[in-house]
């Protein structure tokens, strides 16, 4: 006998006193908790009482007949499933209580499997609806506003913006630095809307090329292109009546940014090789990294796209500009990793903590996260030791810190450059690892290489090598 | 556990439903534990009548959770194919009567495949299980009829 059975409460409620004993007689021995009812006041006063999972219901009792039970016990606990029981099998009753909201009818006498599969069913049913009830819950804590943790004034303007807008329909284009948590403001903006019951869908725009995007974000029909064996349903239809988030939007190619155009105009698409025109109702979420304005007037990114987007933009602040954050966030992530990797780690020593205010982050809030997460399985006590951290020249990271050639003020990419080579250089030239402290993908990590011709050290050696054997 | 066997060919005469032509399980129980004498633990009868319960259109048998009392019937374990005593027959007597006994020892429903606890509606169900407890039940027998028992106890 299960929990679950133990916990399933039911109610029999018929006037012949040999239909109740033999009916709770028998459920009893699968396990469930069971109380009888001779008439229709009776079982209300039950449902008054106390919450009931079934509620076997005899059609005729004099009195209060089945169906006006039904109807009063709806009102009382809406979630309870009422089954009909009747001598009488007519296809009007059965129409009647389905109408009325039972949940199925049984014909007197019935096959004992038929009893046991009902019930059966019916428990599964409710284990899951409660299932999906508690995960509903906890998607939103996870992404309410309130759990997006800051007390930086820049970040309150930044939630009450973002709240407000939360609740109209128009698109949202969310800026800031990677790492900065723009996946989790537009999670928490689909959380608060209108919208909320329905699905989030995300969709990283620069991990895929071009083809493939085109084909995740709009499906594709069967023979469209080698390999689409089936038809695919893509993440505009999967997002229908709920929110699309496209990450990293400045990163689309000049063909897809004229194809989201459309869609965005139009409200109207195809998908890959086909002819019929696909509507869905879709709210869009875009993000990027990117300076929007610059690309546009460098001509990379489509004007009219941009200010598509642009309804409402929203600029997350890189966590250099929110200093005071770091203690609150660096608490949460030491608690919420404590609970994931089963350490108990307590907190940081003042040195440490010294260190992670002084850090500049160029990874920003996810490298923060990264660097604990390190520091967490490295740490040998109840608190984090600045040399846990893994930033063992996180002073020095400090523009403009005392000390010859760092008297300099260095610019933000300066400091990003030399960052993202020390990093490099620490995990040996692993990109992977290297992303992973940095907190960005590796994506936008060789994109930061390239940028900055950063070479990795075997990349390095391997042309001093060339060159020495020339 | 001693064990006798009773030869008797009296039913009561009230179980009998002329209407369903079906003898009720539960007026058998009642007559049955009247009957019981005091020194005897639990009464099994072994019946070829058909049995129901007013709810149900059969059941293989009936028991008082916790009591003395237990019934099953042959009627419906047949498969109409084999001889009428084949082991096959004999084996699912052996369950039912084996399954009955055990809610007379206060052991509710299985949800363990193979238990012969565990519920079977259907001949393809009593011939899944098997003809003894699982650990669980028996360690639930051994404390002497849990207390799920109980807690089950009907309002």
């Amino acid at each position: 006998m299960s929990d679950l059975s133990r916990r399933t409460r039911i109610l029999v409620v018929d006037d012949e006193e040999i239909v109740r004993e033999s009916l709770s007689g028998w459920l009893q021995k699968d396990g469930y908790t069971l109380a009888v009812a001779p008439d229709g006041p009776a079982a209300l006063a039950e449902a008054r009482r106390a919450p009931w999972s079934i509620l076997l219901v005899d059609l005729k009792m004099p009195g209060m007949d089945g169906l006006t039970v039904l109807e009063e016990v709806k009102k009382l606990q809406p979630e309870a499933a009422v089954v009909i029981m009747t001598a009488y099998a007519t296809i009007d009753t059965a129409v009647t209580a389905m109408k009325n909201g039972a949940y199925d009818y049984l014909v007197k006498p019935f096959d004992p499997e038929e009893l046991s599969h009902l019930i059966r069913r019916i428990v599964e049913s409710q284990a899951l609806l409660r299932e999906n009830v508690l995960l509903r819950k906890v998607l939103r804590r996870d992404y309410r506003f309130r759990d997006l943790l800051s007390k930086s004034p820049a970040m309150q303007a930044v939630f009450d913006l973002a709240k407000t807008a939360a609740r109209s329909p128009s698109t949202i284009l969310i800026l800031g630095e990677s790492g900065t948590g723009k996946e989790l403001l537009a999670r928490a903006i689909h959380a608060e809307s209108l919208r909320s019951r329905e699905p989030f869908v995300p969709v990283s725009c620069a991990a895929l090329t071009e083809t493939l995007l085109e084909s995740e974000l709009f499906g594709y029909e069967k023979g469209a292109f080698t390999g689409a064996g089936a038809r695919r349903q893509g993440k505009f239809e999967a997002a229908d009546r709920g929110s699309l988030f496209l990450d990293e939007i400045g990163d689309i190619s000049p063909k897809l940014q004229m194809d989201l155009l459309r869609v965005l105009e139009e409200r109207r698409f195809f998908r890959v090789g086909g002819n019929e025109p696909l509507h869905v109702d879709v709210r869009i979420l875009a993000a990027t990294n990117r300076d929007l304005k610059k690309a546009v007037a460098e001509g990379q990114f489509r004007e009219d796209l941009f200010y598509r987007l642009n309804v409402i933009p929203i600029t997350l602040p890189p966590l250099r500009e929110r200093k005071e954050d770091i203690p609150l966030l660096a608490q949460h992530f030491i608690e919420r990793l404590d609970a994931e990797l089963q350490r108990k780690v307590e907190g940081l020593t003042a040195e440490a903590m010294e260190i992670l205010m002084r850090h500049q982050w160029p990874g920003n809030i996810r490298e923060l996260r990264n660097t604990l997460e390190r520091a967490i399985v490295v740490a040998s006590g109840h608190l984090i030791q600045a040399k846990d951290l893994g930033l063992a020249l996180a002073a020095a990271t400090e523009p403009g810190a005392a000390g010859g050639e760092r008297s300099r003020l260095l610019s933000l990419s300066e400091v990003e450059r030399e960052h993202v080579a020390r990093v490099l250089k620490a995990t040996g030239g692993n990109v992977s690892q290297a992303a992973r402290v940095l907190g960005i993908d590796r994506v936008t990590l060789y994109a930061k290489m390239k940028k900055y011709d950063i070479r990795r050290p075997e990349d390095q050696s391997a042309e001093n090598e060339e060159t020495a054997t020339r | 556990m001693p064990a006798r066997l009773l030869h008797g060919r009296d039913r009561p005469a009230d179980a009998f439903d002329p209407r369903r032509g079906q003898h009720s399980s539960t007026r058998i129980l009642g007559w049955l534990a009247a009957a019981c004498p005091p020194r005897i633990g639990k009464l099994l009868a072994v019946t070829d009548v058909d049995l129901f319960i007013p709810i149900l259109t059969f059941v293989y048998g009936e028991a008082q959770l916790g009591g003395r009392a237990a019934v099953v019937s042959t009627a419906r374990l047949q498969d109409g194919r084999g001889p009428t005593r084949s082991p096959l027959f004999l084996s699912r007597l052996l369950k039912e009567a084996v399954h009955e006994l055990g809610h007379t020892f206060s052991l509710l429903h299985c949800g363990q495949e193979g238990c012969v606890m565990s519920r079977s509606v259907n001949l393809t169900e009593v011939d899944a299980k098997g003809e003894t407890l699982c650990d669980d039940c028996r360690a639930c027998l051994k404390q002497g009829g849990p207390e799920k028992a109980e807690e089950h106890e009907r309002p």
